[in-house]
């Protein structure tokens, strides 16, 4: 079956998930994505490609379990690029990709003599989509960054929290994933044009610029009504403010680090609520209405939790269910991904074949298309996998000219 | 011409997929709202213009439908299904988050719309897909979020304490994936001609998009737990965030591992005259002489490695608690670390980095005469520029507009 996306070729530079999941996208949909990696470092740019999640405890450069998920049905190919004869073959590619895509930092395509303008030289209509944390313009272009670093400075570590502590921030690189997402849309983006007009273009991408967009309305409360987010019992992130709803929010239950969420919309959801939990603070005139309840939140945080810390998290959330609540109980990975039959019916979480690990699940794709849908077969490339298929199917190579160029340190 | 400039995007208003509808908007799109006659119920969302309620002052809205042209259109109506076919006739995406048979009742589902016109590209969004049942139970951002695994891994070390979304996420993770849905399917039906149905799910979506939770689970069957202000982990991790002299925090980041780093942290503590509060200083004069690898997987097991390491990190914290947050992230960053300032939003609005790179966009809004300051564009297209065309239209702006379009 073809893909969505099998017309495109990509010369991908990316790594680590900021750069590597937006190639992943496209690959799923059948892109030939050919990764180049370094030999003289094996590879090691990319920190995930030796690090831990392992299988079995086995550890090594081709056995990383976040790089194996990161990667998967991409073709990865060694260039050693101090070498004249390696910067010839990436020529040869650019020469016959749609797309050139990286997120180091800035200046290091140019310093290997492969910058926008350079490779606009080679391919006219090039897409070429740097991603990095500041962007290639500004005056921070030259500092770096990871995932956590832009979440603090674009304000999306600050957004997370409760009143009175410190920022809780995002227990994972948020904008790592979103930056890969951000990446993606770039890329195809600049193919549609391509497809319209047959121009090519660079797209300057940085994370934290993409984070910067996604405060919702908080920046035109801001810079129109100077409502700040660094104020007095803000941010509260379990409560909603946009729309305002009460109850709302994350409460504990029975068990060990055990919770649920709960909100209501609307009047409807409150009286359904109260249909449930029929206890006597319920008719309380305080929390009357809407209004009376958000002025009197804390108080009524402290009643639900009361009642929900004596039963499960799924007693509740059948019960609310069943009337119609808002409700949602907060799922350990080993919930959501096994015991959680949804995803495992929308084939969330799909069996990848890797040379060295064997078989091992990787994140899917949230979506499904009708006719070219994803899908995922193959694990993240081991170091230089598939040079020699590359070099002879692609550029034409005989299998001793990849030989010779493999001892004389080229590839 | 912008990248999306001749397409037309019909968007069934509600409010979870609004800013799937303004990221095509913003690319140039042609993308129109459809509401009930009543309007969306997201136009009465605060925070309102100059913190007044009131009709076309809610800047949620404002926010989410830039570049938009709003039709009223009651599909339950027969004549307002009438006229949705025939706009679908001159639509290349539809996206809508409808429950699930609602438009099958109205025949006016993908296998109807698709006779209409072919070539289609129908985006369905649902919390759950489009094969469970549970699409069908009410769901917020917040409940949403929950069950599909960002909250599990956000919050702080004292467990006691409740685990934390980030707000607004559980939506916009699963506009991104609506949005590159619909990039995907026009890329082939660029090539193919042909559209067709998607359905994306916004648990799924968060589900994919927590990192190592999820791979630490897939992978080798371990839990991470949350953390303070710093990845959730399978074991506990070193603190990253640092409160500075100013009262604001710091995230210090991976603390320095090469010569040439320790070499620039010793300097800094130096010229602020710290050094003699830092007993370890010692020990960055060693990593500055450091030869050969440094290797981080045996602190713990090298005396040497451990006491240097750990010296980085505390000379880290020892001058984020003496310099302000913005000046940590500045030295910290001309030092080569990869550190930064924890910005409130509108902090990191205001940075000139921001400024200079053209975040800012001012739109007029000619009905109250104000130019107003909005956010800017994502990413930066060198030829397909990135633009808020219009503010967010008011209910049935266009209707008349649009419908004369359709009967020329």
């Amino acid at each position: 079956m073809p893909g969505a996306l099998s017309s495109f070729r990509i010369c991908d530079f990316t790594g680590q998930l900021a750069g590597a999941g937006a190639t992943k996208w496209l690959a799923s949909f059948g892109a030939e994505i050919i990764r180049i990696e370094d030999p003289v470092r094996e590879g090691r740019w990319d920190i995930l490609r030796g690090t831990p999640p392992f299988i079995d405890d086995r550890r090594g450069i081709d056995l990383g379990g976040a790089f194996n998920n990161h990667n998967t049905d991409k073709l990865g190919i060694t260039l050693n690029l101090r070498d004249e004869k390696a910067k010839e073959i990436l020529a040869e590619l650019v020469r016959v990709s749609d797309v050139v895509s990286e997120n180091f930092a800035k200046g290091v395509l140019e310093k290997w003599g492969f910058g926008y303008n350079q490779l606009k030289a080679i391919k006219p209509d090039i897409v070429y989509v740097s991603n990095c944390g500041f962007g290639h313009v500004g005056p921070y272009s030259d500092f770096r960054t990871w995932g956590p670093i832009v979440q603090a400075v674009s304000g999306l570590t600050f957004s997370s929290g409760l009143p009175g502590l410190e920022p809780a921030g995002w227990g994972y690189s948020f904008m790592d994933h979103t930056g890969a997402y951000y990446m993606a849309m770039a890329i195809m983006l600049a193919l549609l044009h391509r497809q319209k007009t047959g121009e090519g273009q660079w797209v300057d991408l940085a994370c934290t610029e993409s984070a910067l967009t996604l405060h919702g309305p908080a920046l035109l409360d801001w810079t129109i009504n100077a409502n700040p987010m660094r104020r007095e019992g803000s941010p509260h992130s379990n409560r909603n403010q946009w729309p305002p709803m009460a109850p709302h929010g994350i409460y504990p239950t029975l068990g060990n680090d055990e919770w649920v969420a709960i909100a209501c919309r609307n009047k409807t959801d409150w009286d359904a609520l109260c249909s449930v939990i029929q206890r006597p603070w319920l008719t309380d005139k305080v929390f009357a209405t809407l209004e009376d309840r958000l002025n009197h939140q804390d108080a009524l945080d402290q009643h639900l939790s009361d009642w929900t810390k004596d039963q499960t998290k799924y007693e509740i959330e059948t019960a609310l269910q069943n009337v119609r609540v808002p409700v949602a109980a907060v799922l350990t990975p080993e919930e959501r991904i096994d015991r959680d039959p949804a995803t495992g019916s929308f084939g969330l979480w799909p069996t990848v074949q890797h040379r060295e690990m064997g078989e091992v699940r990787v994140d899917g794709q949230p979506v499904h298309f009708s006719k070219t849908d994803w899908e995922m077969t193959h694990g993240a490339p081991c170091l230089s996998e598939h040079t020699m298929d590359v070099l002879t199917r692609v550029l034409g190579y005989s299998e001793d000219d990849v030989i010779q160029l493999a001892s004389e340190g080229v590839i | 011409m912008t990248a999306l400039s001749g397409l037309r995007v019909v968007e069934l208003a509600n409010e979870r997929i609004a800013f799937a509808g303004k990221l095509m908007a913003d690319m140039g799109a042609d993308l129109i709202l459809a509401e009930p006659p009543g309007g969306d119920p997201s136009r009465d969302y605060p925070p309102f213009l100059d913190n007044k309620p009131g009709p076309d002052r809610s800047l949620y809205w404002w926010h989410y439908h830039t570049s938009k042209r709003a039709i009223a259109l009651d599909l339950e109506d027969p004549d307002g299904a009438k006229t949705f076919r025939k706009l679908i006739a001159t639509t290349d995406v539809l996206i809508e988050a409808e429950p699930r048979d609602r438009l099958s009742k109205l025949q006016l589902d993908y296998p109807t719309l698709s006779e209409i016109k072919p070539d289609l590209i129908h985006i369905a969004v649902t919390t759950h897909g489009r094969k469970d049942p549970r699409s069908d139970l009410p769901a917020t951002d917040l409940t949403i979020m929950a069950t599909s695994g960002p909250p599990w891994s956000c919050g702080y070390d004292d467990h006691s304490l409740p685990p934390i979304r980030g707000p607004l996420q559980g939506y916009q993770t699963a506009a991104h994936f609506a949005y590159m849905s619909a990039l995907t399917a026009l890329l082939y039906r660029g090539v193919s001609g042909e559209g067709q149905f998607i359905d994306v799910s916004m648990t799924a979506a968060s589900n994919v998009s927590t990192e190592a939770a999820t791979y630490s689970w897939l992978v080798a069957q371990k839990t991470v737990q949350r953390q303070t202000g710093r990845h959730a982990s399978v074991s506990p991790s070193g603190e990253t965030q640092q409160l500075c002299a100013d009262g604001r925090y710091a995230n210090t980041g991976v603390p320095p591992r090469f010569p040439h780093e320790f070499t620039a942290l010793y300097d800094w503590l130096k010229s602020l005259g710290l050094e003699q509060e830092l007993p370890e200083a010692v020990f960055l004069e060693m990593g500055a002489e450091w030869q050969g690898p440094f290797d981080l997987s045996l602190i713990g097991q090298d005396d040497a490695i451990t006491a240097i390491f750990g010296a980085g990190r505390a000379a880290l914290q020892l001058i984020a608690s003496s310099v302000s947050a913005q000046d940590f992230f500045l030295g910290c960053q001309r030092a080569g670390l990869a550190a930064g300032a924890v910005n409130s939003p509108e902090e990191a609005f205001e940075d000139e980095h921001f400024k200079a790179r053209g975040f800012h966009t001012h739109v007029h809004h000619e009905d109250i005469d104000r130019t107003i300051t909005y956010p800017g564009a994502p990413y930066r297209f060198e030829k397909t520029p990135w633009s808020i065309r219009r503010p967010a239209p008011k209910l049935g702006e266009h209707t008349a507009e649009v419908l004369a379009e359709l009967d020329p």
